[in-house]
């Protein structure tokens, strides 16, 4: 296999570096279908330039794609590009861009176990890419919020519509965001924050 | 202008749970290995639980009997790294680290700081930590 020999590693940055004080790490993915500005959103709030890790699959192609030969085994590699923040010494925030189409869903299993939540991330354009994602997070009892990245020749749409359309209740926060600006995409991920806090301050009145 | 709408699964179209990518290939066709890593002994199959934004931090020089890979681990880890970050580097999957990392674990060259997964209770004050660090962003 072609492992890179430890001369030729690049390892992180000196800057990049986490303080030993690092203890404990949490994540929070961002789901949603391809070009929607996952990465974008991921690198406009990482303090480290995104990493990408991959995984690779194999199986026989069914149920794949359509793209795929429905009796051909296929070995699939997805990508998943990913950012992080400090927090503060001890805590590391981790945030990961996922494909939501169905067929990268094998990647979820170990990705969303122990996930604070999702930003589900949207274009209007192609809404209904994201429509299977928002079940199966629904499904796997994940909290997300919904973010639509606002690109400029994209229809718009009222919060209230999309709020009809994506058939989601009154409590999931939709806002609108620009993932390509820091301040933006942070305010998304201050949305969740707040939102898992009064899951939080509901469920356990104290 | 309306949006297309989305039409809520009913409970018995929800499909089954994608399997694990391993096994299962059609008679005749032998499985292509993809990588091979793997370490002698310990041949149990137990995985040391593992995730993505487990902090991996080295504890000792590797010895020099230490195979390149594990070598290469533990000089990425001198000070706290993701499993994930370990994997972009090393340009090694998820799986692949994982398998590494266990190994690596029981031989006590590696030392694992677990990340704090959500609850059925999300913890609050960590919440309220986290929103902290995002306002100074």
């Amino acid at each position: 296999m072609d492992f890179k020999n430890s001369d030729t590693v690049t390892g992180p940055r000196a800057e990049d570096h986490l303080p030993h004080t690092a203890q404990s790490a949490v994540k929070v993915v961002i789901v949603g279908g391809f070009g929607v500005g996952k990465t974008t959103m991921v690198g406009s709030v990482s303090e480290i330039r995104p990493l990408t890790t991959e995984e690779t699959m194999t199986q026989a192609g069914v149920g794949v794609d359509d793209n795929y030969g429905s009796d051909t085994k296929t070995a699939t590699t997805v990508a998943m590009d990913f950012g992080r923040i400090s927090i503060t010494d001890q805590l590391v925030l981790y945030l990961f861009g996922t494909p939501g189409q169905e067929r990268f869903w094998f990647l979820w299993n170990g990705l969303f176990e122990g996930a604070l939540g999702a930003v589900v991330l949207l274009d209007t354009r192609r809404l209904e890419v994201s429509f299977d994602v928002i079940g199966r997070l629904e499904e796997r009892g994940v909290p997300f919020v919904v973010a639509v990245n606002d690109f400029p020749d994209a229809p718009r749409y009222s919060i209230d519509d999309m709020r009809s359309a994506l058939d989601l209740t009154d409590e999931v926060p939709i806002v609108r965001c620009d993932a390509r600006r820091r301040a933006s995409s942070r305010d998304v991920l201050m949305t969740l924050m707040r939102f898992l806090h009064s899951i939080a301050m509901t469920s356990a009145p104290a | 202008m309306t949006p297309p709408k989305r039409q809520r699964r009913s409970p018995e179209a929800v499909p089954p749970e994608p399997s694990e990518p391993a096994g299962e290939q059609g008679e005749g066709s032998q499985p292509e290995r993809l990588y091979i890593i793997t370490g002698q002994g310990d041949d149990d199959g137990a995985r040391a639980s593992i995730d993505l934004v487990t902090l991996i931090v080295a504890r000792a020089e590797p010895p020099p009997t230490t195979p390149p890979e594990q070598s290469a681990v533990i000089g990425l880890c001198t000070a706290p790294l993701s499993v994930a970050e370990l994997s972009a580097y090393l340009d090694l999957p998820f799986s692949v680290m994982s398998v590494l990392l266990t190994e690596l674990l029981a031989a006590e060259l590696v030392q694992a700081r677990a990340p704090i997964v959500r609850s059925a209770l999300p913890d609050r004050s960590l919440l309220e930590a986290v929103m902290h660090g995002l306002q100074k962003l």
